[in-house]
């Protein structure tokens, strides 16, 4: 059975590209400059973005997780395996965005205060651990079921956790929501522009490293099927990777 | 130069907004080499197949004794 | 289901009378880290979240030396196989094991939490002691349920007993967080005050939600 993962990737990163560019010239123009945080407040448009698309996407690969476990088919492993991928990249952006943001404003590169760093921390810390547990189980059966039931339980503990520290932490930072619905209406449409960016981008993102992996194992059937026995880069190795 | 004539804070909003390029630029040359690497190997798949046609045609010409 | 559960128990109760393999060394784990904390912390009394900080990291710890052996016996002598030949529904393994590691933690807190009282803790423990049982309780079921799917997924792998620290301690931390919050109260100098509800039933949203994870998972984690 085909299945092609680059269809709709053109109009789909123009969208990105278009909705990007939009939100950052937003950001420079539209938005207004906070009364108490001052310049420093506009991170927020790309920290909070970030963490919400991040937080969605392993979510996201939770769901694609059950999704395997029900259909046994690979390419739902694989789907779970990129978003999981790209949400810790994500992750990592927003530990360092929001450092930065921490920095600025109060001084410190980590504050405990605040909830989305800390909960981000322990989520990546959580999340650093898949791409290992995925190498070190050699069977790819095996290493797919076992990723599988990590992601689903990795994928329930995030809103949990997140829930968990909100309620610990006092919060001296302003909340994404409270800013949107209290602020003026600039503000809104600012972070929801930048929000639709960050998701775009991430799914853009998702399709284009699943089509490349699409193409690297097709290519290799194909090699298999022309080599026959003189093929000598067949050895596929360990690979945390799901196979195709 | 540029970097002086912004604030210390707005150098802070400029860094966080070029973290996040960095990252999606990191993104692009780790796709990039990639890419690259599965071009030899179509390439050198093209050439296999090339190949094959001529061995077959070969073969076919040959007379059966 | 019960008749199996209530089998698999009494194998993994069984077996740990006879090797006295993790309680023990569990409860000396404690012991000493209470010694450590001593040092560390260069006091000779803690009271108050200090207190309720240092006793749950323990606790914490010391559970993850258990959750390391949990499935280790099974793996080496080949339990998993005979288990998965017997026409038994194959989530009683998640439940025996877990109440296996919950009997365990029980045990080491019945040394562990009177050692604490004795070495560290600056006020006393009687009138506090019924709240404090609670909030023990719940943490460890949490503990017990994640240790158990954690243990699982880990015993697959090749570098196990880093997998199951790198694994079990993120997912542990609302527990510490929750059960850390609820105690401090209780081990409080001024005299013990109420028991936080709101962190109380965290921790039991925390045990219900990953009981019902884990009950969907585990027969995947089996096959073979």
């Amino acid at each position: 059975m085909t299945i092609v993962y680059g269809k709709g990737l053109k109009a789909l990163s123009i969208a990105t590209v278009v909705t990007l560019l939009t939100a950052f010239t937003l950001v420079l123009t539209y938005a207004p400059v906070d009364a108490d945080q001052g310049v420093i407040q506009k991170i927020f448009y790309v920290h909070v973005p970030l963490a919400i698309v991040a937080l969605g996407g392993f979510i996201a690969g939770g769901v694609m997780a059950i999704m395997y476990l029900r259909t046994r088919e690979r390419r739902w492993d694989m789907r779970s395996y990129v978003t999981i991928h790209l949400s810790i990249v994500l992750a990592v952006g927003v530990l360092i965005t929001g450092s930065i943001w921490a920095r600025a404003s109060w001084g410190h590169w980590f504050v405990w205060d605040e909830p989305m760093l800390v909960v981000f921390l322990i989520v990546f810390l959580l999340y650093a651990t898949y791409q290992p547990l995925r190498f070190s189980i050699e069977d790819p059966d095996k290493q797919a079921r076992y990723a599988s039931v990590f992601a689903i339980t990795a994928g329930a503990f995030v809103p949990l956790c997140f829930g968990a520290v909100r309620m610990a932490e006092q919060v001296t930072h302003p909340q994404a929501a409270t800013m949107t619905t209290s602020g003026p209406g600039s503000v809104t449409v600012t972070f929801l522009v930048a929000l639709s960016a960050m998701t775009l981008l991430f799914i853009t993102l998702c399709k284009y490293e699943m089509a490349s992996k699409n193409v690297t194992a097709t290519v290799r059937r194909l090699r298999r099927r022309l080599a026959g026995d003189d093929d000598q880069l067949s050895a596929t190795g360990r690979s945390a990777a799901p196979q195709l | 130069m540029l970097v002086t004539a912004l604030s210390s804070s707005e150098q802070y909003v400029a860094g966080a907004y070029l973290v996040f390029l960095a990252l999606v630029l990191v993104y692009l040359a780790i796709m990039a080499v990639k890419l690259s690497r599965l071009e030899r190997e179509v390439v050198e798949l093209a050439d296999l197949a090339e190949r094959g046609d001529a061995v077959r045609e070969d073969r076919v010409k040959e007379p059966v004794a | 289901m019960r008749a199996t559960v209530a089998a698999l128990l009494r194998k993994e109760l069984a077996l740990e009378l006879r090797t006295r393999e993790s309680v023990p060394a569990m409860v000396l784990f404690t012991v000493t880290t209470y010694v450590i904390f001593h040092f560390g912390l260069d006091r000779n009394s803690v009271e108050g979240d200090l207190a309720a900080g240092v006793l749950w990291v323990t606790l914490l710890f010391a559970a993850i030396l258990g959750i390391n052996r949990l499935f280790v016996a099974d793996h080496e002598q080949g339990g998993f196989d005979g288990f998965l030949l017997a026409p038994v529904d194959r989530t009683a393994m998640l439940v025996a094991k877990a109440v296996a590691l919950l009997a365990f933690l029980c045990l080491v807190e019945l040394v562990a939490v009177p050692a604490f009282a004795l070495l560290l803790l600056g006020p006393s423990l009687g009138q506090a002691l019924p709240e404090l049982l609670v909030v023990l309780l719940a943490a460890d079921v949490g503990i017990a349920v994640v240790g158990t799917l954690v243990a699982a997924l880990a015993i697959q792998t090749r570098a196990r007993d880093l997998m199951v620290p790198l694994l079990a301690l993120p997912l542990l931390v609302p527990v510490v967080l929750g059960a850390s919050q609820a105690s401090a109260p209780l081990l409080e100098g001024a005299g013990a005050a109420a028991l936080p509800g709101d962190w109380l039933s965290l921790l039991a949203l925390y045990d219900l939600l990953f009981a019902l994870i884990a009950y969907a998972v585990f027969d995947f984690l089996l096959e073979d």
